[in-house]
């Protein structure tokens, strides 16, 4: 009977390699499929009782675990919650977004680098801690936006970004109207679902982040891609004279609806400087200039930039800023005001403003300066890295020149700050004729050392209608950020 | 540390004598002991952040246990295999602390409990060991032991005792204490298999007509034990005990594979179980549920459906979030699990103890049942041999069963994890199985007595002896 036996024993051998087997494409292969599936609540409840790590703008937390005393051993939470909602985002027991998200493996310990750390606490029986995250958010230059924003009114909905034009760094971003992250990180789980559908259901979209996910028509703020355009075809020069007049009719058109003006701005007979087109905005002006133009050059120019790409890393969900291709003659005179199909997002006309400041080059925006430890020995620092080459250094200068020439006597006057060159863009966007246009504002300080590069949305607000223009609106709040950077 | 230095120098084949290595029996006994203490330390540790004040009385009550059973079988089978004891040991160390780590979640006290069935289970472990001083002696038992089977898987149906629990009428209860007989029941039945065939597989082998290229054997020799194990299939798919009919059909097949050395055996058996499963799968609801929950167990987890996968689904979490090396005990969530004392008590052990935890375990029934292969192997007569591969058997099979469903191999059916799971009927059953593998192994690695004795004719001289007993 020994050879059965034997051959019985071969067989058991291969059911428990099967076990074996099966086990390891359990416990090992698909172990990170089931752990990042959302219904596994041992993660959710594990992170949740963690000491997650701290979100930092500058030296002040702006997310941070305390340690709790219910079922969870911490909670996180956000000492300045409207200010800092939309780049932190919130971690809740269902869901995190933004910062939260984007950097979970960094805060919640699992990260790779605190692979040592977490050796150590394995050993000492610590609990894990997570590695902290150090923002490019200057808190002064926040506040500024944050409460430029609300100063318009509590109905205001709109956006503000800062960047530093030489390297990248997100110095400011805010998005109005805010949310309190506090009421979705609470242990109360009811009344984490109740204020989540309550901010779900709500007009004005507080979840929303306009700096990155909402694209608008840029208006005149797009002017300065057109400008630059024309710079670098060689179609026109700083000096030069360029089309202006009251009016233009837009090719494939006749009669009052393709005719547009300057809104009563000065913008010459004939032609006008290229200076003085910049600073009163001239519409009939830029209209000629992308007809000259043409479609692919714009498209060139605005992709230079960052048109139709994604760059920020951190923030998940970002909206595309758009330049279409496929624009027929007057679409593509249209696209030169920044109307027609364009459409962009605050961050985008930052760095607008920043590839100008910057001599021309447009660096890749970041808003995590550097990755540490719990002990906080630093994991990573970002790099500034070059998103691309937008103009030549001699373009930038030229722009700037017709910047600064805006605020100190065009339309971004409310921009000006005493002592320091600054260079600026208004602009006021039309959507559709039943709602109030939206008012951008573009600028750069001091002119001749960048250090801040900002961009104003201010979508809708209480203000009656024809009080809104780019440079009423949002100039007040550009001058209150650079200066809080300037000033630093 | 020499081994073959020790032994006699003795020429040939049949003067090799195995030597009794109790001393090793002793030292991996320790090693056992440190895994079981360990564990319970480390549990206390991990879930209250100290070590258990009740530390010494623990691992005093589980010391004595397992250094008595030491004992004893130095004394009553000193040339019985030296692996199982300490293996068995550390399962059953490990077991209690992974009980007593989901009692400290749950607020139960199953870990004392089980000490106390393990305490019943190692004096039944003894009580094996000092009367069945030979085991051909069960020979003698084989239709008594195989209607003890049936009457015990009977037990159930009876209506005041009978208990029914989790859709399982498998369960008696008499004075308070609860009692699966159906593992009891497996062991007798190997019993009796073993009996009937070593009597009849000469017939079963032999004699017979031959069908479609099969060699069929005659209704008479095969027909008492067929219809006995049909017997006890039907009991069990009325009972709905799906692992069990699964354990015993596939120890039916095996032993009769082993006995007539035959592997049409094994062909015509997988038939009928491929009939069988899907005439289950057909004719039973609550196969097709389970097959359904082990194909698409997503489909059947959560809010929104019928959630009848939460517990293998958590399982898979569970031991998916334990990854490599685990969380640690009391850095789990084990208590998630539904039973995971029971039935589960793998998933709790992969969530905290790790894939390497689970490894370890795995590899320590198959060193179980390569020992009992091992002992029949090497064992002089038939009916030790058989007995010896059917207990092996049931246990690789359960083994491979419940831990194959647990992680999702096979489809989900009920059954405990040998030493590991909370329940009194399984821990002392299979304590008595060890005793008998024990014994067994000890009569083989005994020195023959007598070398005029016709060794290698195993047949007769079983029958030889047991008469020779019964005188």
């Amino acid at each position: 009977m020994n050879k059965p036996i034997r051959t019985l024993s071969l067989f058991t051998l291969l059911l428990f390699v099967a076990l074996l087997v099966n086990v390891t494409v359990l416990q090992y292969v698909q172990a990170d499929e089931l752990n990042a599936d959302d219904r596994n609540r041992r993660v959710v409840v594990a992170a949740f009782s963690r000491e997650r790590g701290a979100i930092l703008a500058g030296r002040d937390p702006i997310a941070e675990s305390v340690p709790s005393d219910d079922e969870f051993d911490f909670q996180r939470t956000y000492p300045e919650p409207l200010r800092y909602a939309h780049t932190t985002g919130y971690f809740s027991y269902y869901s995190q977004t933004a910062l939260e998200r984007s950097q979970n493996e960094v805060l919640s310990g699992d990260d790779s680098r605190l692979f040592v750390t977490r050796l150590a606490d394995l050993l000492t029986q610590a609990d894990p801690q997570g590695g902290n995250v150090q923002t490019t958010l200057v808190r002064d230059a926040q506040v500024a936006a944050y409460d430029g924003l609300r100063a318009l009114g509590e109905d205001t909905q709109g956006a503000v970004v800062a960047l530093e034009p030489g390297t990248g760094k997100v110095l400011a971003m805010v998005s109005s109207p805010s949310f309190d992250p506090n009421r979705l990180a609470s242990h109360d789980l009811g009344a984490v679902t109740q204020a989540y559908e309550e901010l779900e259901a709500r007009e004005d979209q507080p979840l929303l982040n306009r700096a990155i996910q909402t694209t608008l028509p840029p208006g005149s703020t797009f002017k300065l891609v057109t400008a630059a355009a024309a710079l670098e075809e060689g179609l026109y020069e700083l000096g030069d004279q360029v089309p202006g007049g009251d009016t233009y009719q837009l090719p494939l058109t006749s009669g009052p609806t393709g005719l547009l003006d300057n809104g009563g701005r000065s913008c010459g007979s004939e032609t006008v400087s290229f200076t003085q087109a910049v600073a009163n905005s001239c519409n009939t002006t830029f209209l000629a200039m992308a007809d000259e133009l043409g479609v692919e050059a714009l498209q060139d120019q605005a992709e230079a930039f960052g048109f139709n790409a994604e760059y920020l890393d951190a923030l998940p969900a970002q909206a595309e800023s758009r330049f279409p291709g496929d624009l027929d003659q007057a679409q593509t005179a249209l696209a030169g005001i920044g109307q027609s199909d364009v459409a962009a997002t605050p961050l985008q006309m930052a760095m607008v403003a920043a590839g100008i400041a910057n001599d021309g080059v447009v660096m890749k925006p970041y808003l995590v300066d550097e990755v540490t430890s719990p002990d906080l020995d630093v994991l990573e620092r970002t790099e500034p890295t070059e998103l691309s080459r937008a103009t030549s250094p001699a373009t930038a200068e030229a722009l700037t020149e017709m910047m600064v020439a805006t605020v100190s006597s065009g339309t971004a006057t409310p921009a000006q700050i005493p002592g320091v060159d600054v260079a600026g863009k208004t602009g006021t966007a039309q959507s559709t004729p039943e709602r109030p246009p939206y008012a951008w504002f573009v600028s750069f300080a001091p002119a001749d050392d960048p250090q801040v590069a900002v961009a104003v949305l201010v979508e809708s607000t209480d203000v009656a209608r024809d009080e809104i223009a780019g440079g009423a609106l949002g100039g007040p709040i550009a001058k209150a950020v650079m200066e809080a950077v300037v000033n630093r | 540390m020499s081994a073959t230095s020790a032994v006699p120098a003795q020429s040939g084949v049949l003067g090799f004598v195995h030597r009794r290595r109790r001393g090793a029996e002793l030292f991996l006994l320790v090693l056992a002991l440190a895994v079981g203490i360990g564990a319970y330390v480390a549990v206390g540790i991990g879930v209250e952040g100290e070590v258990p004040t009740d530390v010494l009385g623990y691992g005093g009550a589980l010391t004595a246990l397992l250094v008595g059973a030491h004992v004893l079988v130095r004394f009553t089978a000193p040339y019985a295999d030296p692996v199982l004891l300490p293996v068995v040991g550390a399962l059953n160390g490990l077991g209690l602390a992974v009980i007593h780590r989901l009692d400290l979640a749950t607020d139960s006290s199953d870990a004392a409990k089980q000490l106390v069935w393990m305490t019943l289970g190692v004096l039944l472990f003894a009580g094996t060991l000092l009367l069945l001083r030979d085991h051909r002696v069960l020979q003698r038992f084989t239709y008594t032991s195989g209607l003890a089977a049936i009457v015990l898987l009977l037990l159930p149906l009876l209506p005041v005792i009978g208990n029914e629990v989790r859709g399982a009428r498998i369960w008696i209860n008499v004075a308070g204490f609860s009692f699966q007989p159906g593992e009891v029941a497996k062991v007798l039945l190997v019993v009796t298999f073993a009996g009937y065939l070593v009597l009849h597989r000469d017939a079963l082998a032999l004699a017979g007509r031959r069908v479609l290229f099969v060699d069929l054997p005659r209704g008479r020799d095969l027909g008492p034990i067929l219809a006995m194990w049909l017997v006890s299939l039907g009991v069990l798919v009325f009972q709905r005990d799906l692992g069990s009919s699964l354990l015993f059909f596939g120890l039916f097949l095996v032993m009769l594979y082993v006995a007539t050395e035959r592997a049409g055996w094994l062909v015509v058996g997988g038939g009928l179980f491929a009939v069988g499963a899907f005439f289950g799968y057909q004719a039973f609801g609550h196969v097709r549920r389970r097959f359904d929950v082990w194909l698409n167990p997503f489909d059947h987890y959560g809010p929104g459906t019928d959630d009848t996968a939460f517990q293998p689904v958590e399982a898979m979490f569970g031991m998916a979030w334990g990854g490599l090396l685990g969380r640690g005990f009391g850095e789990g969530s084990p208590e998630r699990v539904p039973f995971a004392e029971s039935d589960f008590v793998l998933a709790a052990l992969g969530e905290e103890l790790g894939l390497t935890g689970v490894m370890a375990v795995i590899l320590c029934y198959g060193l179980i049942v390569e020992r009992g292969l091992r002992a029949a192997l090497v064992c002089r007569d038939a009916f030790g041999k058989l007995v010896a591969t059917g207990l092996a058997l049931v246990f690789a099979v359960q083994v491979f069963v419940v831990i194959g469903g647990v992680t999702r191999l096979i489809p989900l059916t009920g059954l405990t994890t040998p030493f590991l799971s909370y329940g009194g009927s399984s821990l002392v059953a299979n304590w008595v199985i060890v005793a008998l593998l024990l014994r067994i192994s000890d009569q083989a690695r005994r020195p023959v007595p007598d070398l005029s004795d016709p060794v290698g004719s195993g047949d007769d001289e079983a029958t030889q002896v047991v008469k020779a007993v019964r005188a």
